[in-house]
């Protein structure tokens, strides 16, 4: 990171040096759903609670704060990432899209939302924003040619993969839903590829 | 009838899901909030001697560590499990002794981390065995069930009987785990507590706080207005919302307590695990003579909850001699609750995979068997059933499977390294129903309002209760509007038992159709506020019924057990389901599959450890804890029966959030034995197990 660009600040119930420094923390800028904010961010602080708590996008959400649910997936740089396993300093400058901003600007729903709304494909809603997320990323990775674990190994290297079921479930299996709405997620990922 | 009923409406709360809109108990951001982060006892069993905070109280931004020495004094409780941070008793490993509250999460987790506990720890005994000295028979189990039924010789025709099935079976602990962990928000404002969380009845959460708080219930709002899944974990309140609500009276600020996933185990309840042994006699031709289920189970030293395991064994079948049978032992571990059909899913796991047994015994179809056995009566208590149509399900379920002319023979589909094999195996769920109140209004502008306190934790009760109030007004679906997940509506009970829709809808019903009533009678433009109609079903919903009501279903599963890794793949599941009027064919089929779903869990990955050095879980997140995934689920299928019982509710409506679960595990154990020729008699069938079974058989 560019030295200059950190600013240190004194937050709340930090005693700070006799500099006015504190060490532990930094300001930080990220383009969230294509808006700049600058944040003095706690070096602990991970990208999904400055989305949840700084930024009040609390669509992104806290399953198991591990990496091991999905329930926070968001797209960095157009990539899924779980957002709970990133330190938000480390993501200075970065891009990042919450599902509340996977519709844009319009009132229209991205098409993979309404997939959802159309196939049932969710219950109690809390890994919903994350599968959506999810899938979103896996429709760019497979376009991009990247294979997954049940990719044909005999699949011509960089070009697009096409999703059938298996893969489709096989490269969602990030994503935790104890609802069990497995079967229509699919069906509703399957719906949205062009 | 306008015909709402019954249609596949889209969830009302559909838009705010995906476009991530929709707020959940850890999501309000009230002005000051602050976060906390609870302390989990290390020792399985003892006495905390010394909290010492003074680490705690200097790092930056924690506010206050509350411990039994500074806690507010509660009420005592009807659940010992709420009475948290009250005195030095440390009742199981991962009880909470203190709670760190700071200004922001990370803050609270770092002064957690500080807080430093001394313990004078005591002997501990967490572990289960089917000849454990404590074990007892409790008068009653969960459900008020009662602890033991016995009928006729259940021995004596067991002894004598031609065929005869004598099996141990042991379903481990397992874990709700909701995506959504507990988590609560509360504040105080003028002796005023408004609290938001996570839970499946906020009726039942207003009642418990208004109880510990010594506070009158009108002085507190609980809402849940989107809630994560529960699956009976969030039944009846749990520590965080008696957490969130201490803290934020200590600290005279609103604080937010979401509980971190790997402490849920220990303190939210648990599916205790169950330890079966079933002994099936029957003559010749399969009729059963003698059925005995006996059930060991594990209980907590603070709470008395018993797996009612033995219980669908009442229903299911005609035996004249007959025993079920629970024992339970209190021991050091975390208290078990409601795990989502509780007592059927263990329960009908045992049964379901014995019935199989004895139809190999037999050399008879397994579907054959069942219907030969179907009774006249409920066998325990000789009640008419309502309705029962398993035999239908059973017959429609092996059409749409392709069950005719399958090869019994186990062992013998090999393809490659895959063994191929299919099962069968039945369901049922007992029709459950409370009071609830409701209201109904009609506006000048046309529109309808109805209100009542239900949860939406996943089920689209708000869709379905509009489509119950549209009928009953006889307008269309869109007219209505519906105001549920906050108790200062119309109280009503919780989702659970899959008991939610038809309790609220009994109530929905009612105070829409009084409404029609009223306004045939009304003449002119209504008023400005509107004409509205009440409905209270105390003494109607829970009356005691004259029939036996019970939900049946039949489960086929398909599966490939690989023989080089041990690993079970099930390709297809497929559940056929009585259970009266499906209100809405979209997420009611969404709630059957999910409920497969989670059988296709407890039959395949999940599976927890009390461990027996450490008192604790083992298997205490997602990481270890292992929920079915994507690829874990291949086609489910869910179909139902048409029933037309007139001894339910005003929509005929017998509950679906749990059947789904019920039979599916044996379903899938009954294929894998078919594929495999080795009988498996633990879950999960984790390839572990099932690679030195096959081996064990081999050798």
């Amino acid at each position: 990171m560019d030295t200059r660009s950190v600013r240190q600040y004194g937050p709340p119930g930090k005693v700070p040096d006799d500099m006015g420094n504190d060490q532990h923390h930094s300001e930080t800028t990220l383009r969230v759903n294509g808006k700049p904010h600058t944040l003095t961010v706690d070096h602990r602080r991970v990208l999904l609670d400055l989305l949840r708590e700084d930024l009040g996008l609390t669509g992104a959400k806290k399953g198991c704060d591990h990496g091991q649910c999905g329930a926070c997936t968001v797209l960095v740089d157009g990539r899924r990432l779980n957002s709970c396993l990133l330190f938000a300093v480390a993501l200075d400058g970065c891009d990042v899209t919450t599902v509340e901003g996977l519709a844009g600007d319009g009132e229209e729903p991205h098409p993979l939302q309404r997939a959802f709304l159309e196939r049932d494909a969710f219950q109690c809603g809390y890994c919903t924003p994350g599968q959506i997320c999810s899938a979103v990323g896996v429709l760019a990775e497979a376009a991009a040619g990247h294979p997954s674990h049940v990719t044909d190994p005999g699949a011509p290297s960089g070009q697009p993969v096409p999703l059938d079921r298996d893969e489709i479930r096989e490269r969602l299996s990030g994503n935790l839903c104890r609802c069990g709405a497995y079967p229509r997620i699919a069906e509703a990922v399957e719906d949205v590829i062009p | 009838m306008t015909g709402s009923v019954g249609a596949p409406a889209e969830r009302r709360e559909g838009r705010e899901k995906v476009s991530g809109t929709a707020r959940y108990a850890a999501e309000y951001h009230v002005p000051g909030r602050a976060q906390a982060w609870p302390v989990p006892a290390a020792v399985a069993r003892g006495r905390v001697t010394g909290v010492d905070t003074a680490a705690a109280l200097t790092v930056p931004g924690v506010l206050a560590v509350l411990t039994h020495e500074n806690a507010p004094r509660l009420r005592e409780p009807d659940d010992a499990t709420l009475a948290v941070l009250q005195d030095p008793r440390v009742p199981h490993r991962g009880w909470f002794v203190a709670l760190v509250v700071a200004e922001t999460l990370e803050a609270a987790r770092a002064g957690a981390a500080a807080v430093r506990v001394a313990y004078d720890a005591e002997g501990h005994d967490v572990a289960l065995t089917a000849s454990h000295p404590g074990l007892y028979v409790p008068e009653e189990a969960n459900a008020g069930a009662p602890g033991l039924r016995e009928q006729g010789d259940p021995d004596g025709a067991f002894d004598s009987a031609a065929a005869r099935v004598d099996v141990v079976y042991r379903v481990p602990p397992l874990h709700n785990h909701p995506m959504e962990p507990h988590a609560s928000t509360a504040r105080w404002e003028d002796g005023r507590l408004t609290v938001h969380t996570s839970s499946q009845g906020t009726n039942a959460v207003r009642a418990a706080l208004a109880g510990l708080f010594g506070l009158p219930e009108e002085r507190i709002v609980v809402t849940a207005e989107h809630v994560g899944g529960g699956f009976g974990s969030k039944g009846t309140p749990r520590p965080d919302v008696v957490l969130a609500a201490m803290a934020a009276r200590q600290t005279g600020r609103p604080v937010t307590v979401s509980l971190p996933r790997r402490y849920l185990p220990a303190v939210v309840g648990h599916r205790a695990p169950t330890l079966h042994r079933l002994r099936l006699g029957a003559d010749e031709d399969g009729h059963l003579s003698s059925l005995t289920h006996e059930v060991g189970t594990h209980t907590s030293r603070i709470k008395e909850f018993v797996e009612h395991a033995a219980v669908p064994a009442r229903v299911m079948y005609a035996a004249p001699h007959r025993r079920t049978v629970h024992r339970v032992a209190a021991l050091d571990v975390p208290s078990p609750s409601w795990m989502r059909a509780p007592g059927e899913a263990p329960g009908m796991y045992a049964l379901e995979s014995a019935m199989d047994e004895l139809a190999t015994e037999l050399d008879m179809d397994p579907i054959e068997l069942r219907v030969r056995n179907e009774p006249d009566v409920e066998p325990d208590s000789g009640l008419p059933f309502s309705s029962r149509h398993l035999v239908e399900c059973l017959r429609e379920g092996a059409r749409r499977f392709g069950w005719a002319g399958r090869d019994p023979r186990p062992g013998t589909r090999r393809e490659g390294p895959l063994l191929r094999g299919t099962g069968v195996a039945a369901a049922t769920y007992p029709v459950m129903v409370g009071p609830s109140t409701a209201a109904a209004r009609a506006l000048p502008d046309g529109t309808y309002l109805v209100r009542v306190n239900a949860t939406d934790i996943g089920t689209g009760a708000r869709t379905v209760l509009a489509q119950v109030g549209a009928d009953a007004l006889g307008v269309p679906l869109e007219r209505v509007r519906i105001e549920i997940g906050s108790s200062e509506l119309p109280s009503a009970p919780l989702a659970g038992g899959s008991s939610g829709t038809a309790s609220w809808g009994w109530a929905v019903h009612e105070a829409c159709a009084r409404l029609a009533r009223r306004l045939a009678e009304h003449t002119g433009p209504l008023p400005e506020q509107g004409v509205e109609a009440r409905a209270d079903t105390t003494g109607t919903a829970d009356a005691e019924s004259e029939r036996a009501r019970h939900a049946f279903g039949a489960h086929f599963a398909e599966v490939a057990v690989d023989t080089v890794s041990g690993e079970v793949r099930v390709g297809r599941l497929l559940g056929v389901y009585a259970a009266g009027r499906v209100l809405n064919a979209r997420t009611g089929r969404s709630q059957f599959v999910g409920g497969m779903t989670m059988g296709l869990g407890m039959a395949l990955t999940e599976g927890s450890t009390m461990d027996a050095a450490f008192g604790d879980f083992t298997e205490s997140d997602l990481a270890s804890y292992h929920v079915p995934v994507h690829a874990d689920v291949g086609e489910i299928e869910a179909h139902w029966l048409d029933e037309d019982d007139p001894w339910l509710n005003p929509m005929g409506s017998k509950g679906i959030g749990e059947i789904g679960i019920v039979g599916t595990a044996a379903a899938i154990g009954n294929a894998v034995h078919h594929a495999t020729g080795v009988r498996f008699r633990e879950l999960p069938l984790t390839p572990d197990r099932v690679l030195t079974g096959m081996l064990g058989a081999r050798a």
